[in-house]
């Protein structure tokens, strides 16, 4: 963790060379911090708000020495408040600014509901596109970590739900890098997932001038034939790992990530399915009205011909997110996703 | 909003006229005020002797100027009242009682100075140069807000009571990081106001922004017209400790001012301002005032307040007490009074035939600036929406 600081600063060259050939390797929470460093670096506009996230670097550290190399000018320590956060982020972003906004947890983010439905994601389509809210609204979300109620929560099919909002997660280091720049960049909200349990999970990333994927991108992690594992933020890892278990009992499972929940790549996701004929989706969220059902909708309505079985969700049970001791048991695991690619395949 | 209860406020005539318990029109000795109910200048007090300075340069022009403006500011109120009454508009929230507080506080402003209205400024809206046919199109359903807030440093209206409260504070705060406060330079400090109403004073939002703005020091000037009723609720329902008096313990200083007085009104924003302008921070203005009409449209007050307090009112009517002023210090005259009602009718008359001749917008509109980039799904439906419509057209 030491020498993180170093590798911060490469990530972040201020007009320096681009190291394209030395991947570097670093945790999904050092490269959040890295993508915001240099979206910081580049356009002075950039200002992160949140509660503990100026010397404490926030609960995760996903801001750590932010404040101290860039001021309390650019990274506020706010009161306690969500909404009041949100709130005062929309004005600064109507002064010119691109605030970043640090949710502390999932469950946290309700007191500010009402800014980010009613202000946030309506603001442009209210003023026919006078004003911007270029703002970006970090959530660590999703359980896994043994937490007290509130803090593993997946929320996002709400905002997802909210025409004018972007919503989006990351499930890779490379990504929390690269997707972190993007949506600080965009002229939209971007509602930002992090997927909390994987914070401390590795990857490399190459620290070039361009992001290998578009934000919105959905990517292929696992090729496969017989079934295709639409997944997203910490499940990807885990489909991953399904799809490594079905390959040695003969299974041909692809892994889509999706990465992007509003909008969805729609294109990659049809094409996986046409050439499978079968889908699964994996998520935390409890499945009524959530991601996978809006999923199961649409390649049902645009890809009928081509299914050989049903779209099948596998996700949270539909109980408010249960005490810890039962998440084992609540959480989508490698079991529960090859037995639903089994029901799949049964077809 | 949409209830189909429908009373016109200017006849309503409930059956009791059975004064109320307390007298609602006193605002108590705390209240700033320069001009009385009958229109004479108040002596200096303890009270409003803080503020005076702010009326030094209130000669008889501008004394005019702003009777001018109270008198085009009701009628453009008049006139959207009406319109909704001949079903142009679905719906309009009367300003009728708050114009001296509400052109009070907007000529206070500077040109750099932003306003974040909630959805009854009117007058603010006039005073910083804002079209009252924009204010029309929200009412009429052919936009959410139909001017570019930039443009005269006035916000859209937002209809969530108290979200515009810290939109104004992170506004304000963002005026700070442009080294625009306390520079001395009185075309360059900027300070930001947010308006509210007594019941937006209960709002989670008012009272973080409150916070907010004290813990920031930020350039704003919180303005809450108390006109007494949030809908049916009178204040008693909203708090126990007046707006005013609270303000002190988020560590801001606040102040009562005679909301029907504008030259009061007037004052104390502009003292609030220099604050703010100034870093020395935010500051809470309480104005006194009265919703003679009202919540809107679709309101009926006779169900939830008897006529004898709104006749209380009647009698400290902020355009009368001001006529009286002037007719007694000779600064208008029947014909001059005369003229500026002429012209009252003729921006009504502008109005009402800007508001009759708004086309309704193409639909394929309402998909459009939903986002700054393309978004596949609003674009596909967007493509699909137009597709069914043409298949009628070929039939």
């Amino acid at each position: 963790m030491t020498t993180s600081a170093g590798a911060q600063t490469q990530a972040a060259p201020a007009g320096g060379q681009p190291q394209e050939q030395a991947p570097q390797k670093m945790t999904i929470a050092k490269a959040l911090n890295a993508g915001m460093r240099r979206a910081m670096e580049a356009d002075p506009k950039v200002v992160l708000l949140g509660e503990d996230i100026g010397k404490l670097g926030g609960v995760f550290r996903i801001t750590e020495g932010l404040q101290k190399d860039f001021g309390e000018d650019r990274v506020l320590d706010t009161p306690l408040a969500e909404s009041g956060i949100m709130g005062t982020a929309v004005g600064l972003a109507l002064r010119g600014y691109r605030p970043v906004v640090e949710i502390q947890f999932d469950g946290f983010v309700y007191p500010a509901f009402d800014q980010i439905v009613s202000q946030v994601a309506k603001m442009h389509y209210r003023s026919l596109g006078h004003l911007k809210l270029p703002m970006v609204i970090r959530i660590p979300y999703g359980g896994g970590i043994g937490a007290v109620e509130h803090h593993s929560e997946s929320n996002e099919a709400y905002f997802a739900h909210t025409a004018g909002l972007r919503v989006v997660t990351a499930a890779t280091a490379e990504d929390a890098y690269w997707m972190m720049q993007q949506a600080i960049a965009s002229d939209d909200p971007v509602v930002f997932y992090e997927p909390k349990r994987r914070y401390h999970e590795r990857g490399e990333i190459l620290l070039g001038e361009r992001a290998p994927y578009g934000l919105h991108d959905a990517v292929v992690r696992t090729q496969g034939t017989d079934v295709t594992l639409l997944a997203y933020g910490p499940m990807v890892k885990t489909a991953m790992i399904a799809a490594q278990a079905a390959e040695t009992e003969g299974r041909s499972v692809e892994v889509i990530d999706l990465r992007s929940l509003s909008p969805l790549d729609v294109p990659t996701i049809l094409q996986s399915v046409e050439k499978t004929g079968r889908a699964v989706v994996v998520h935390e969220a409890q499945t009524y009205l959530g991601m996978g059902s809006e999923l199961a909708a649409l390649i049902q309505q645009e890809a009928f011909y081509h299914l050989e079985a049903p779209v099948i969700r596998v996700g949270g049970y539909n109980i408010p997110y249960p005490p810890s001791r039962h998440e084992e048991v609540f959480l989508p695991d490698l079991d529960r996703i090859l037995d639903a690619v089994d029901r799949s395949l049964a077809y | 909003m949409s209830d189909d209860v429908v009373a016109p406020v200017d006849t309503a005539a409930p059956a009791t006229h059975e004064p109320p318990a307390r007298d609602i029109t006193d605002g108590g000795p705390d209240m700033v005020q320069f001009l009385d109910a009958e229109g004479h200048r108040v002596p200096v007090t303890e009270v409003n002797s803080p503020y005076a300075q702010y009326l030094e340069d209130v000669d008889g022009e501008m004394l005019r100027s702003l009777y001018r403006d109270l008198v085009l500011v009701r009628r453009v109120d008049a006139e959207g009242h009406a319109l909704q009454r001949q079903g142009e508009l679905g719906l309009w929230p009367s300003l009728l009682g708050q114009e001296a507080a509400q052109v009070g506080a907007g000529r206070a402003m500077r040109p750099q100075d932003y306003a974040f209205p909630g959805y009854r400024e009117h007058g603010v809206a006039w005073c910083k140069g804002v079209d009252p046919v924009n204010l029309l199109g929200m009412f009429r359903g052919v936009n959410h807000g139909g001017w570019d807030s930039n443009e005269n440093n006035f916000h859209l209206y937002t209809i969530v009571i108290g979200n515009q409260m810290l939109h104004a504070t992170g506004y304000a705060m963002g005026v700070q990081k442009d080294g625009l406060v306390g520079t001395g330079d009185p075309d360059r400090d900027t300070a930001v106001m947010a308006f509210t109403g007594d019941g937006g004073t209960a709002q989670g939002d008012y009272n973080e922004a409150l916070v907010f703005s004290a813990v920031a020091q930020s350039p704003v000037v919180f303005y809450v017209q108390n006109n007494h009723w949030a809908i049916s609720e009178p204040n008693d329902r909203q708090f126990i400790i007046p707006p005013y008096q609270r303000a002190r313990g988020f560590g801001i200083p606040g102040v009562r001012v005679d909301g029907n007085d504008v030259l009061a009104s007037l004052a104390v924003t502009r003292a609030a301002l220099d604050r703010a302008r100034g870093g020395q921070g935010p500051t809470l203005i309480e104005a006194f005032t009265y919703r003679m009409g009202a919540h809107t449209t679709s309101d009926d007050p006779t169900k939830y307040r008897i006529a004898a307090e709104v006749d209380l009112w009647k009698k400290k009517d902020p355009i009368d007490r001001l006529r009286k002023h002037l007719v007694a210090e000779g600064l208008g005259d029947d014909e001059w009074f005369g003229a500026i009602d002429a012209e009252a009718d003729d921006l009504a008359q502008r109005i009402r035939t800007a508001c009759q001749q708004m086309p309704n917008p193409p639909h394929e509109e309402m998909f459009e600036n939903v986002y700054v980039d393309e978004h596949p799904l609003v674009t596909r439906e967007r493509d699909e929406f137009a597709a069914y419509q043409a298949s009628f057209e070929e039939d």
